[in-house]
């Protein structure tokens, strides 16, 4: 495809790169002792959630940050960012105490937190910076003994389920970016589904980072149990700025006998300008476990933004009979790279799992998926299929595939396909002759691609996703 | 409606065409015929604004407008449709959403609103019965998987969703049985009207049994060498090229 086209079509705009004016408090910057005692302090922590904090930041002391990621990662000076930023009215308890201009932002975003403004069927927690500022529908959902609220309102309020699940899927020492998580989280979701109950709505989380110079590190919890049912949607915007921002957070997931999660995330954090310049490093830890007998944990992710993304939403198959599902659309454009996939350990018996990761390259973008699938000595007649799929547009961006293998059972059946294609000129030449511009001709192109996962997502978050990609790729076609 | 003037145009710096003059009236059928590589399909994506052929010399007007002034989404949109010759598969995208799109841009072109849905696959059902397209190839990604024939047939079914005022049909009849062709043909007919002109472009007489040219053109060497009726064709069955290469080759002596 001709050079002129592809700059056309790399033109996307970002449309969420406001600020927003609002009274913060901001800690000083820097890491150390002090500093996690300190955000322990201003959320009145009690002393079992502080040791784990001090605990986990003498750990990550000992870490280095890994280098095994197909990324280019400048150095990050974890001095130099603060830990804690929080808009100064907090914990309102009616949508009045809430900061106008905070609530401007989010009807901005398309988040109206005003109920009977909602989207009918689904509750939002927003978090902005480093605390959750409302929580929708929580009173309706307290009917159905369903917890939905802020991390920090959980500690408080149902410290024995945060104590009793917090950590055991993502351990403290799990790696360098989650360890420091677990020294330095500020707020995030919690979600308790009891025994039998089949959450009416979808539950959504919201994050929003604003202020400058800081970091958002949370941390969302959410437990099915025994014959529940959730589906659960996180979306994160961020403004544009020219320096990076870090966002390191921690997902766990447990799925009880009989639960089922669906966990899908619609991801746009600030990319950067088309030069590379400044976007969100994206260090997550995502993971979940099926505990129980039957269980299901499904996760679905739209991944367009950030500078760099790091993430590998993964799946623990404990109980027999459990499964679970990986699918991803991962874009990258101008200088953003991303190493992302998932890891499926199957540990049951009769356990299966699905793969599916649709990759698609632009401008400058490097595009890997990482996925590991392990089979332990006992999972007798595991399942997995794995599929990978790379679109290229144009000839300076990259797609590369790390599949892992590690089958230790002869029962077990481990299948991969992988696919890499471009977009041709004859396919956009022969839309152009129908009448349709280059530019919808991708769009197509690419929707049709990323259809079977964008499928996948909840109706309203499907025709975003769908649009995000199209805005993303904007001016790419290669 | 069409009018070529001295149409020269190469693909990769090397000449292809070499002075092409053709003009084409609302109502009439003008069939060009020619041994291979003598640039048949050139013309066709030349008229179709295909990039990858490059026009060094002449004129095209399509209806008072300047045609290589246009991109080719609105050369489509103005009503120029190219049947291709070798039909190009996109996977994912489903033939309805395809079809959708194209419908509707060409609306949006013509300021109307878009369809309906209803109304849309109303119009779809109602071309695929004039072509007799199997319904599952609607619900298939565009091309994908189908064979040669249901391919071209496709191509005919998309003519007949967009209604063109100038349709360009290459080499629709290669690797068509008789019964394909057929169908393939009667299509092109019922979307015969005084106000549309079909080009249609072939290897061989077959087609125009079916399809009765107003015209027909040889072509050769990047170039229209003879003009006649029907009758022109048939000749050309029965002699071939040569006796054509021998005229042009030969200099006529005065």
């Amino acid at each position: 495809m001709s050079e002129d086209i592809i700059n056309q079509v790399t033109q996307g705009e970002y449309k969420y790169g406001f600020t927003t004016d609002i009274d913060t408090e901001v800690i000083p910057m820097g890491l150390n002792e002090e500093i996690v005692r300190l955000i322990s302090a201003k959320k009145n922590e009690p002393e079992w959630l502080l040791d784990f904090r001090i605990k986990s930041y003498r750990h990550w002391l000992t870490m280095k940050m890994p280098t095994w990621a197909h990324l280019e990662i400048p150095p990050i000076d974890f001095q130099n960012i603060s830990y804690y930023a929080a808009p100064r009215k907090k914990s309102p308890k009616s949508l009045e105490e809430v900061d106008p201009e905070v609530l401007k932002t989010f009807d901005k975003l398309g988040i109206p937190l005003e109920e009977q403004k909602a989207l009918s069927g689904m509750a939002v927690d927003a978090v902005m910076d480093s605390i959750s500022v409302k929580t929708t529908f929580k009173e309706n959902l307290a009917e159905l003994g369903i917890i939905f609220c802020s991390f920090s309102e959980a500690v408080q309020h149902h410290p024995d389920l945060v104590q009793k699940y917090m950590g055991s899927v993502v351990p403290y020492t799990d790696n360098f970016f989650a360890t420091l998580n677990s020294a330095v989280f500020s707020d995030g979701s919690f979600v308790y589904i009891p025994k039998g109950v089949r959450c009416p709505m979808e539950l959504s989380t919201y994050f929003r980072i604003n202020a400058s110079n800081t970091g958002q590190f949370e941390r969302t919890l959410i437990v099915a149990d025994e014959d529940s049912y959730v589906s659960y949607l996180e979306g994160c915007t961020a403004p544009m700025r020219d320096e990076n921002q870090l966002h390191a957070a921690i997902v766990e997931i447990i799925a009880l006998k009989n639960a089922e999660v669906k966990y899908s995330t619609v991801q746009n954090w600030y990319p950067g300008d088309k030069e590379g310049k400044g976007g969100i490093y994206n260090f997550v830890t995502k993971r979940g476990i099926c505990k129980g007998e039957n269980s299901k944990i499904s996760w679905t992710q739209v991944e367009t933004g950030s500078a760099i993304t790091w993430k590998y939403p993964s799946c623990i198959l404990q109980g027999d009979n459990s499964s679970a599902e990986f699918y991803s659309v991962a874009v990258t454009n101008h200088f953003q790279q991303a190493d992302t996939g998932t890891k499926m350990i199957h540990l049951g018996k009769n356990t299966r799992s699905h793969i599916l990761s649709k990759g698609i390259s632009a401008g400058f973008g490097q595009n890997s998926y990482r996925g590991l699938v392990r089979v332990s000595k006992n999972a007798d007649n595991a399942r997995n299929f794995s599929q990978c799929d790379s679109l290229l547009l144009g000839d300076k961006c990259g797609a590369h595939t790390f599949p892992y293998m590690d089958v230790n059972n002869d029962t077990a059946i481990v299948e991969h396909e992988a696919t890499t294609s471009k977009i041709s000129e004859e396919q956009i030449f022969y839309c152009n002759q129908r009448g349709i511009s280059t530019e919808d001709a991708v769009g197509l192109i690419v929707n049709g691609y990323a259809r079977e996962v964008i499928n996948k997502l909840p109706m309203e978050f499907a025709v975003e996703a769908q649009k995000l990609l199209q805005i993303t790729l904007e001016g790419s076609v290669g | 409606m069409l009018e070529i003037k001295n149409l020269h145009a190469s693909i990769n710096g090397k000449e292809i065409l070499k002075g092409v003059n053709l003009t084409i009236q609302a109502g009439e059928i003008h069939a060009i015929m020619g041994p291979n590589g003598a640039g048949k399909s050139t013309l066709a994506w030349v008229l179709s604004g295909n990039p990858a052929v490059e026009v060094t010399h002449g004129e095209i007007n399509f209806n008072g407008k300047n045609l290589l002034e246009m991109s080719p989404e609105d050369r489509s949109r103005e009503g120029i449709f190219l049947s291709f010759q070798y039909p190009v598969e996109i996977p994912g995208v489903s033939m309805v959403n395809f079809m959708r799109t194209a419908v509707n841009e060409q609306r949006k072109y013509k300021n109307l609103e878009p369809l309906s849905a209803a109304d849309f696959l109303r119009l779809m059902r109602e071309k695929k019965e004039l072509v007799e397209m199997d319904n599952k190839l609607t619900s298939r990604s565009v091309n994908e998987g189908f064979s040669g024939g249901e391919k071209k047939r496709n191509e005919i079914f998309q003519m007949a969703m967009l209604e063109p005022k100038l349709a360009i049909l290459d080499e629709t009849d290669s690797g068509l049985d008789i019964d394909a062709l057929r169908i393939v043909a009667n299509g092109v007919n019922k979307l015969k009207r005084p106000d549309n002109a079909a080009l249609v472009i072939t290897h061989y007489q077959r087609l125009l049994d079916y399809i009765i040219p107003d015209f027909v053109h040889v072509f050769y060497d990047g170039r229209i060498v003879k003009t006649g009726d029907k009758n022109l064709a048939l000749e050309l069955e029965e002699k071939g090229y040569d006796w054509i290469k021998k005229e042009v080759e030969t200099p006529i002596e005065q």
